[in-house]
């Protein structure tokens, strides 16, 4: 068995192959997604509980999501702790599973969490029994409180969500991911697979990506090319190709004359 | 700084002569920048935008399909009170009309909630005309109560009121406002609000903000095209936006373009604006604002709306009844608002929606 077969992701006790999370916002049709999914091979979605009506009069959107993925519920639209908890308690009820991805946000033009509240939301679910993944500011301090308050990773954003920028906060996010005990899902801002590949090759334990799939001409097509692109980064890492030293490795070293 | 202060630099700014200052290349170098301000709402205003619509159209439709999708969030309104104390005079509501008035009874307006909810719609947007002392507060907060059994989301287009009166009705479960200024140029203002509580330009000018800090999520404003000169007064809108914008970084803003259509007693439109020009407004608002809601109603024809959904519209409603009791009650003295153009059925408006490439969202929020 070589190293990449047995390569899988644990988030909380859920162990996943796909280092591709996806998105079901945006789709020019719901139809797309069972077919992205299969495409794209991808494990785990995320849906937005504002999206989901268990009473609809058509189908539920969760009814496009095959049973073999995983249900990531979002509390997109809560703008303080106490509203993602409430919306987290509504997904669980609603049969969304006990996975949930805390989103609160307070800046509706660039759509940026707020850390402080997501922090506070996370301690709470966590105690709860909820396996949490809270999106955040890439910030080392605050991705050590989410490891300590219960978080089951950490997903900072690579740039503002739908921006398709890549890793505008690539520094910070390549800290976290030393620091880190807690996997790294890299979250938001991914336009493009070479941008997904580019976070897979530093080290992050996954992607998610929804708007540049959704949005695409032809969402499959991109789903399969972004699982291509996270399964090379991810290769790219494992064999250690990137150069995480600081310093150059001289063959003689520098200081063998010292003898000791 | 409320938006009075901002509304209030543009008091001797001469629009015209700053529209025919326009030049091709100001238009140019606006396409080509990432952040647009001001004068680049301006420059895109212009007549001389107007060979550029094209560009104006593929731009604001990719900036679209970036931040919102290609998705169209549903709504229909329902009118629950057509009484009114106001003089606009475009308006089929106006206290000068003489129409018997209505007001819905707390088991109508459930009667009209559950016909609406049968057709899949779960935004609902509440409508009632200003006359505190029939529809006062404590009838607005049991209705709040009834629809927030059958809708996801409420959202109100009533009288302006105090901060406080709406962090009653945000807290009972409205969770959105709509209010329009109707009309920026404070001369037209005058003209066409001659009494009323209405009359009051400052008041309602502000009424976005004590919305916004009551606590609402959504804020959606707008002007009545048709009453001032259309490029200034969509202007003035898209910088309200901008203002609320960056005030509220917590609330989502949207805009609507109503265009006056003849209302029963009500004024013929001084300032046509033409579908051209309608829709020069909505790109220049998208590309000035990439995250802006913008909100098309049924007071546009079908066909139009039809083409709409590729230019940056982001909500559609549907099915719409613009007369109190429309959808179930039907009390058959009921005047409408204004006359409906698109009178397709929710279904028949959601098959148009997928089959121009779109997905219609009907549940977009979680009242928690």
């Amino acid at each position: 068995m070589t190293a990449m077969e047995k390569d899988t992701l644990y988030l909380g006790d859920v162990e996943l192959t796909s280092r591709l999370l996806t998105g079901t916002g945006k789709f020019a049709s719901r139809t797309l997604i069972p077919a992205m999914l299969e495409a794209s091979g991808s494990e785990m979605i995320t849906v937005a509980l504002r999206r989901v009506d268990p009473g609809a009069t058509r189908k539920n959107i969760l009814d496009y999501i095959p049973d073999s993925v995983r249900l990531l519920p979002n509390t997109s639209g809560a703008r303080t702790a106490q509203e993602a908890v409430r919306i987290a308690r509504i997904a669980r009820e609603a049969g969304c599973g006990r996975f949930i991805k805390i989103e609160v946000i307070t800046d509706m033009k660039y759509l940026l969490p707020d850390n402080h509240e997501t922090l506070l939301a996370t301690e709470t679910l966590a105690k709860e029994g909820f396996i949490v993944l809270p999106y955040m500011m890439p910030d080392v301090t605050v991705s050590k409180q989410l490891h300590d308050a219960g978080a089951a990773a950490v997903m900072p954003l690579g740039s503002p969500i739908g921006t398709n920028r890549g890793l505008e906060m690539k520094p910070m996010i390549k800290r976290i991911i030393e620091g880190s005990k807690l996997p790294v899902v890299v979250d938001a801002g991914i336009g493009r697979p070479s941008q997904a590949a580019e976070a897979m090759e530093m080290g992050a334990d996954a992607v998610l990506v929804n708007t540049a799939i959704a949005t695409s001409h032809d969402p499959v097509m991109a789903g399969k090319a972004f699982a291509l692109a996270v399964r090379a980064g991810r290769m790219a890492y494992l064999a250690e190709m990137e150069d995480k030293k600081m310093y150059a490795d001289p063959s003689s070293p520098l200081t063998g004359f010292l003898g000791e | 700084m409320s938006f009075i202060d901002l509304i209030n630099r543009f008091n001797s700014f001469d629009f015209e002569e700053y529209f025919n200052s326009v030049t091709p290349a100001d238009i140019e170098k606006t396409l080509n920048l990432d952040h647009l301000d001001s004068r680049d709402l301006l420059n895109l205003l212009s007549d001389q935008a107007r060979p550029f619509l094209e560009d104006m159209a593929r731009k604001a439709s990719k900036l679209t399909h970036q931040y919102f999708g290609r998705t169209i969030g549903m709504y229909a309104p329902m009118y629950i009170a057509d009484y009114c104390t106001n003089y606009c005079t475009y308006c089929g509501f106006s206290a000068a009309v003489d129409f018997k008035r209505t007001k819905l009874s707390l088991p109508e307006i459930e009667r009209e909630a559950g016909a609406i909810a049968a057709t899949g719609i779960r935004h609902i947007l509440v409508l009632t005309g200003e006359a505190p002392a029939k529809t006062p507060m404590s009838y607005l907060i049991s209705a709040v109560e009834i629809l927030k059994k059958y809708f996801s989301s409420i959202a109100l287009e009533i009288f302006p009121m105090d901060e406080e009166d709406y962090r009653t009705l945000n807290r009972a479960g409205a969770d959105s406002l709509t209010v329009y200024q109707e009309v920026y140029d404070r001369e037209v203002y005058r003209e066409v609000h001659p009494r009323g509580r209405k009359a009051d330009y400052d008041y309602r000018l502000l009424t976005p903000e004590r919305g916004a800090r009551a606590g609402f999520r959504a804020i959606n404003i707008g002007t009545l095209f048709g009453l001032g000169e259309p490029r200034s007064e969509a202007f003035f809108a898209g910088l309200h936006a901008g203002y609320l914008e960056r005030e509220f970084p917590d609330v989502e803003i949207s805009l609507s373009l109503p265009r006056m259509t003849k209302a029963k007693g009500g004024i013929e439109p001084k300032n046509i604006l033409s579908d051209t020009g309608f829709v020069q407004c909505m790109l220049a608002w998208r590309l000035f604002m990439p995250r802006l809601g913008i909100t098309v109603s049924t007071r546009e024809s079908a066909s139009f709306r039809d083409r709409l959904i590729h230019l940056g519209a982001t909500r559609y409603s549907a099915g719409s009844k613009t007369d109190v009791g429309g959808y179930a009650v039907q009390h058959s003295d009921a005047t409408p608002q204004f006359e409906i153009t698109d009178d397709r059925s929710v279904d028949e408006v959601a098959d148009m929606i997928r089959q121009s490439g779109y997905q219609p969202v009907f549940k977009d929020w979680e009242i928690v």
